[in-house]
C-alpha cells in the first residue's frame, strides 16, 4: 500500500519490541464479538490510475460553469481565481499544518490570519474581525446567538431578503436553543416593513444586502431605529465583491457583520468548503465567536502572532464557551486573502465596477426579450426576472440548450407562490457571447 | 561524529544568533513584513480592464470612502506568501505527532481529484440534470461511511467536527421532542475526558451538561454512568477510542444503561481512524457519530480547516437527519432541500447549500485508494506505531493509567518531570528545536501536564526510532537538572522565540493600524 511504510518485517520487530504477538492484541479492549474478523465489505485498495479514472468518470457527468454561459449565483458565484492562489494555497507549509497552537513554528499561518482579519475588518467598516467561519450562513447563526448574549433578549427578526437557506439554518440553530424567530415574507420589491418588528424585545434584526433578489439595501433607518431599542443590526452579505463599490455596513451603523467569502480566491465546489467573514465592533469582542489572531512579541523582541483571547473557546471554557467552533475554514481563509492581496483596493474595486456594469448590460438586454420583466430598480450583480412560464421549467430547458441562466426562486422558497421568479447573477467572467447565447435561447424557450 | 542515524552523537550548545546579521535574516529565514507595510492601494496584480461607462443601478448606495486595501503585483505577492509558507511545519516537514488531531499523510492524487472541473466548478443550485456525477459521489461517499460503521444513514452537511457534534445533538434532541419528552429530557452527560466541543456543543442548545467523572484507569464505568442515568437524561457523549488513548472496554454495558434509561449514546467520532475496519460504532449501540474527515481520511487540515462532519445515525434517530440528503427519483439523483418534500422528519438544515463537497471527492479519493484492505491495515499500522512509541518510553516517561496498550495515541502524564522545573510546555518547546513539531499538550484535561502523541500510520519505523532516540535524549536532559535552559529557554532555532500570550491577551492588536506618522500625513 504506497501510503504505509511499514513493512512486514517492521511489523515484526515492533509487535516484539512492544511484548505481544499479535497486532489484534493491541485491540484487546473491544468487545471479543464486536471485533471484526474478515474484511468489511467494500472494494479492496486500488492504485492512482484506477481512482482517477472512477472519479473522473463521476466529474464528466457534470456540466462545469466555465463550460457554458454561466449565471448562476444566490449565494455562491462563478469568478475568475488568479493561477498564483491555488498554487501557493498547495504549498505543503500550508496545505498540511494543523491549526496555530504552537505559534513559535505556525508564525506564516498566524501572519495571514492576521492579515485577513485586517482586511475583512477593512472591508466590513467594522472594527474586528475574526479569523472566520465555516460559510456565511453558520455565521449567520452564531452572529444571532452572539446578538442575544450580548443583549441577555433571545428574540431575533430576520428580513425576509434574506437568503432562504441562511433563513433554515438560523431558525433550526434558534429553535433548538429555545430562541425566538421572527421572519417577514419573501418581497422581491424589498418593500418589507421591518421597522415595525422593532421594539425593546428585539436581540438583533438581520438584513442582507445586496438582498437574495439583488436589491441593494439602505441599512441606516435599520441601524438607527434598532439602536433605539437597544437591538443590534447583523447586516449579511453572500457576494463579498460588492463590497468593493457599495458602502460598507459598517459605515451605515451595522453592529455585527457577516457574509460568504467564496467569491475571492475559493471555486464553487458545489457549495462548500467556503470562508465564513464575522466581524463586529470592538466593544463586543470578547461575545465573539471563533479564533482571534493577535500581535504580540517573543522572549527576543520580536514582532509575532499568536492566537489570542481564547478564553472565550470551548477548549477553556467547555460548556460556558461563546461557540462550539473548532476547526474553521484556514485554507480557504488564505486563498481568499492571497486573492484580496493580489486585487488590492484598485483590483477589487475595478472588479466590482465590471460585475456591476455586466449586470447591468445583461439586464438591458432581457428586459428586451418577450415575456421577461427585470424587477429590480437597484442591484448589484444579481437581480430577479419575472417570466411568463415557470422559472424552474424554464431553467431546465435553458440547460438542455446549455445555458446554465440561474436559480428559480421556487427551488430556494417552494410552495411560496414565486414560481415564475428567476434569480440571475453576472460576474466578470461572462462575455459578449455568453449573454447573447442566453438572450437567443431564452427566446426560444419562452 | 555522527550516530547511526546520522546524528550529531552528542547535543550541541542551545546558544543562538552568535553572528547577527545587518538585516535580521538568517539565510533562508527571511523576516517578511505584513502586506500593509509593503503593498500600495493603486497597486494590483490582476489585469482587467476598466467597463465602458454605464449608468449604475445601485439607487444612490455607491461607496465613497476609501478601503484601505494594499495590493501586491504577482511577483511581490508569491514571494510574500512563499516566505510565510516558510515559517510553518507541516506534515511533510516532518513528524506531526499531535494527539487526537491526526496528522496523517495528505495524498496529492486526492488534491488533483478534488479540482477536476465536475466537481471544483460546479454550482450547488444547478440542475439536479447538470449535477449526476456530483450526486453520484456524495451518494457513494455516503455509502461507504454507512457501510464502515453498520449505521443506518448518514447526514452529510456538517462543515467540521464540532459542527456535527451539532447535528448529532439536534437529532436526538428532535428525537426525544417527538417523543414528548422534550421539557424533561436536559441532561446530557459528558466524560471529564472529552473535547471542549462536547460540552459547548450540548450547552449550545439548552442542554445541561452533567460530567462523567473520571477513573484512575483512563476508562468511564459503567456504573458511574448508571448513577447518572435518569428520566431527565437525554444523551450521554462518549468519546471512543477515548482522548487517553483508549478503547471504552465498557462500550457495551454502557450503551445498554443508556438505552434502558430510554436515552441516546452519541459518540465523539474523533478518534475513529484507530478502529476503521476493525470495529463498528453500529455493532457497539451508538445512535449517533460525527466522522471528522479531516483526520480519519486525511483531508488536509490547511491550516485550520476546513474540515468536513458527516453523522452517522441510528436507525432511531435516521428519520431526523438534516435537509438536504441525496435520493434517487425517477431513475435520477436528487437532493431533497426541504423539510416538506422529506419522506421522513428532517429537523431542520446545518448549512446553507449541500456541504463540503471538495472534501467529500478527497474522503472518497482516501477510501478507494486504500479499499477495505488498506484502511485495515492504517488503523492497525497507527496503534501499532503508537504502542511502538509507548514500549520504547515507558521506561523514562510516567503513563497515568498504568503501562497498558493503547489505541492510535499514548498518553503520558508529567510525573516524570516532577522537580525538574520543566514543564510540559518547555519539553515541547525544546522539540521544536530538535525540528519536531510537539505533540498535544495539556488535553485531556483530566491527566497532568498531559502529552498526548499520536505518531499515525504515516511514519515509519526509522523515522519513529529517530522520535524515540530524541525524545529518550531530551528527557534525560531534563531529568539529569543541568541542562535546564535548553527547555525553558526554548525555541532557541525556531522563526520566533517563546511568544508572549499573555500580552496578547491582555491588550489584543486583532489587526493592523497605519503608524500614528502615516496616518496623520494621509489628514
Amino acid at each position: 500500500m504506497r501510503y504505509l511504510p511499514l513493512s512486514d518485517t517492521d511489523r515484526g520487530e515492533m509487535l516484539a519490541r512492544i511484548g505481544v504477538k499479535t497486532v489484534d492484541d493491541l485491540f484487546a479492549d473491544i468487545p471479543k464479538d464486536k471485533l471484526l474478523q474478515g474484511l468489511i465489505d467494500l472494494p479492496r485498495r486500488k492504485g492512482e490510475m484506477e481512482v482517477e479514472r472512477i472519479l473522473s468518470r463521476m466529474s464528466a457527468r457534470n456540466v462545469p460553469a466555465s463550460s457554458v454561459p454561466f449565471f448562476v449565483g444566490a449565494g455562491a458565484y462563478k469568478h475568475h481565481v488568479p493561477a498564483t492562489v491555488d498554487h501557493l494555497i498547495q504549498r505543503s507549509e500550508f496545505l498540511t499544518s494543523y491549526t496555530p497552537y504552537q505559534p513559535e513554528i505556525a508564525q506564516g499561518t498566524l501572519q495571514y490570519l492576521f492579515e485577513f482579519q485586517t482586511q475583512v475588518a477593512a472591508l466590513t467598516g467594522m472594527e474586528v474581525a475574526n479569523a472566520s467561519m465555516y460559510d456565511g450562513s453558520t455565521g449567520t447563526g452564531e452572529a444571532v446567538l452572539m446578538a442575544h448574549r450580548v443583549t441577555k433578549r433571545r428574540k431575533a427578526v430576520l428580513s425576509g431578503g434574506l437568503q432562504p437557506h441562511y433563513i433554515d439554518v438560523v431558525k433550526t440553530l434558534s429553535d433548538m436553543a429555545s430562541d425566538e424567530v421572527v421572519t417577514l415574507t419573501p418581497d422581491v420589491s424589498a418593500t418589507e416593513d421591518l421597522l415595525s418588528q422593532i421594539d425593546d424585545s428585539v436581540s438583533c434584526v438581520v438584513v442582507q444586502s445586496p438582498d437574495v433578489f439583488g436589491n441593494v439595501r439602505d441599512l441606516k433607518p435599520i441601524a438607527e431605529k434598532a439602536h433605539q431599542h437597544g437591538a443590534l443590526l447583523i447586516a449579511v452579505f453572500t457576494e463579498v465583491v460588492s463590497l468593493g463599490l457599495l458602502q460598507s455596513p459598517g459605515s451605515q451603523g451595522a453592529d455585527i457583520v457577516v457574509g460568504e467569502g467564496q467569491s475571492i480566491g475559493n471555486a464553487l465546489n458545489f457549495g462548500g468548503p467556503y470562508v465564513g467573514l464575522f466581524a463586529a465592533k470592538s466593544k463586543y469582542i470578547r461575545q465573539m465567536p471563533g479564533r482571534l489572531c493577535g500581535e504580540t512579541v517573543d522572549a527576543d523582541g520580536n514582532r509575532g502572532f499568536v492566537l489570542t483571547l481564547s478564553t472565550r473557546e470551548q477548549h477553556i471554557r467547555r460548556d460556558k464557551a461563546t461557540s462550539n467552533i473548532c476547526t474553521n475554514s484556514g485554507l480557504c481563509t488564505l486563498a481568499f486573502t492571497i486573492h484580496m492581496t493580489l486585487l488590492g483596493e484598485a483590483g477589487l474595486t475595478r472588479l466590482a465596477r465590471i460585475n456591476h456594469a455586466n449586470a447591468v448590460k445583461l439586464a438591458d438586454l432581457l428586459s428586451g426579450v418577450k415575456g421577461v420583466e427585470v424587477l429590480n430598480r437597484t442591484f448589484f450583480n444579481e437581480f430577479t426576472l419575472k417570466l411568463a412560464k415557470p422559472a424552474a421549467e424554464v431553467v431546465e430547458r435553458l440547460a438542455e440548450k446549455g445555458v446554465l441562466g440561474g436559480v428559480p426562486v421556487s427551488r430556494l422558497l417552494p410552495g411560496a407562490g414565486l414560481d415564475d421568479l428567476l434569480l440571475v447573477a453576472s460576474t466578470e467572467v461572462n462575455t459578449d457571447d455568453d449573454r447573447a447565447a442566453f438572450v437567443a435561447a431564452l427566446k426560444e424557450v419562452l | 561524529m555522527l550516530n547511526r542515524q546520522g546524528r550529531p552523537s552528542s547535543a550541541g550548545t542551545a546558544g543562538t544568533n552568535e553572528h547577527p546579521t545587518f538585516t535580521g535574516n538568517k539565510a533562508l529565514a527571511q523576516i517578511e513584513p505584513l502586506i500593509f507595510e509593503i503593498g500600495h492601494t493603486e497597486t494590483t496584480g490582476v489585469d482587467f480592464d476598466e467597463p465602458e461607462a454605464f449608468t449604475p443601478r445601485l439607487g444612490g448606495m455607491e461607496r465613497k470612502d476609501a478601503i484601505g486595501l494594499p495590493g501586491l503585483s504577482e511577483p511581490e505577492a508569491m514571494r510574500h506568501y512563499v516566505r510565510l509558507s516558510q515559517m510553518n511545519y507541516g506534515i511533510d516537514t516532518g513528524l506531526f505527532p499531535l494527539g487526537s488531531c491526526t496528522m496523517k499523510h495528505n495524498a496529492r492524487l486526492n488534491e488533483r481529484m478534488a479540482r477536476l472541473p465536475g466537481f471544483s466548478d460546479v454550482h450547488p443550485l444547478q440542475p439536479a440534470s447538470t449535477v449526476q456525477g456530483a450526486l453520484e459521489l456524495m451518494s457513494e461517499l455516503a455509502r461507504y461511511l454507512v457501510t464502515l460503521t453498520n449505521m443506518t444513514t448518514v447526514a452529510l452537511s456538517p462543515k467540521a467536527g464540532a459542527h456535527g457534534e451539532l447535528c448529532g445533538m439536534m437529532a436526538i434532541k428532535a428525537a426525544i421532542e417527538a417523543r414528548g419528552e422534550g421539557k424533561t429530557r436536559n441532561v446530557v452527560l459528558v466524560p471529564d475526558s472529552a473535547h471542549g466541543t462536547n460540552p459547548a456543543t450540548a450547552a449550545l442548545i439548552g442542554f445541561v451538561v452533567k460530567p462523567v467523572p473520571a477513573r484512575d484507569d483512563g476508562w468511564v464505568h459503567v456504573e458511574d454512568v448508571k448513577k447518572l442515568l435518569g428520566p431527565d437524561v437525554a444523551a450521554i457523549m462518549l468519546t471512543n477510542p477515548n482522548t487517553c488513548g483508549l478503547f471504552e472496554n465498557q462500550v457495551s454495558e454502557i450503551a445498554k444503561a443508556i438505552h434502558d434509561a430510554g436515552a441516546y449514546f452519541y459518540c465523539d467520532g474523533a478518534n475513529f481512524n484507530a478502529i476503521v475496519g476493525k470495529a463498528r460504532p453500529g455493532d457497539l449501540g451508538v445512535d449517533a457519530m460525527h466522522i471528522n474527515l479531516h483526520k480519519t481520511f486525511s483531508t488536509p487540515h490547511g491550516g485550520g480547516g476546513p474540515g468536513s462532519g458527516p453523522v452517522v445515525l441510528s436507525a432511531r434517530l435516521a428519520p431526523y437527519a438534516p435537509v438536504p440528503f441525496v435520493t434517487v427519483k425517477d431513475g435520477e439523483l436528487t437532493l431533497v432541500e426541504h423539510e416538506e418534500d422529506a419522506a421522513e422528519t428532517p429537523f431542520g438544515r446545518m448549512t446553507a447549500f449541500h456541504g463540503q463537497m471538495g472534501m467529500y471527492v478527497r474522503a472518497l479519493s482516501y477510501m478507494l485508494s486504500h479499499g477495505s484492505d488498506g484502511m485495515r491495515q492504517a488503523s492497525e499500522d497507527a496503534v501499532l506505531n503508537a504502542n511502538y512509541i509507548r514500549a520504547s518510553l515507558s521506561d523514562l516517561f510516567s503513563q497515568p493509567f498504568g503501562d497498558k496498550p493503547c489505541m492510535h495515541e499514548v498518553l503520558f502524564d508529567d510525573t516524570w518531570l516532577k522537580d525538574t522545573g520543566v514543564t510540559t510546555l518547555d519539553f515541547a518547546k525544546a522539540m521544536i528545536d530538535e525540528g519536531y513539531h510537539p505533540m498535544t499538550m495539556y488535553f485531556p484535561l483530566v491527566v497532568h501536564g498531559a502529552m498526548l502523541i499520536e505518531p499515525t500510520e504515516s511514519e515509519s519505523k526509522a523515522s519513529l526510532d529517530l522520535f524515540i532516540a530524541t525524545l529518550r535524549d531530551l528527557a534525560m536532559a531534563a531529568t539529569t537538572g543541568n541542562d535546564k535552559g535548553r527547555f525553558t529557554g526554548a525555541p532557541y532555532h525556531a522563526p520566533r522565540r517563546r511568544l508572549d500570550e499573555t500580552r496578547a491577551a491582555r491588550s489584543p492588536v486583532l489587526k493592523w493600524t497605519p503608524p500614528a506618522s502615516v496616518a496623520e500625513a494621509a489628514e
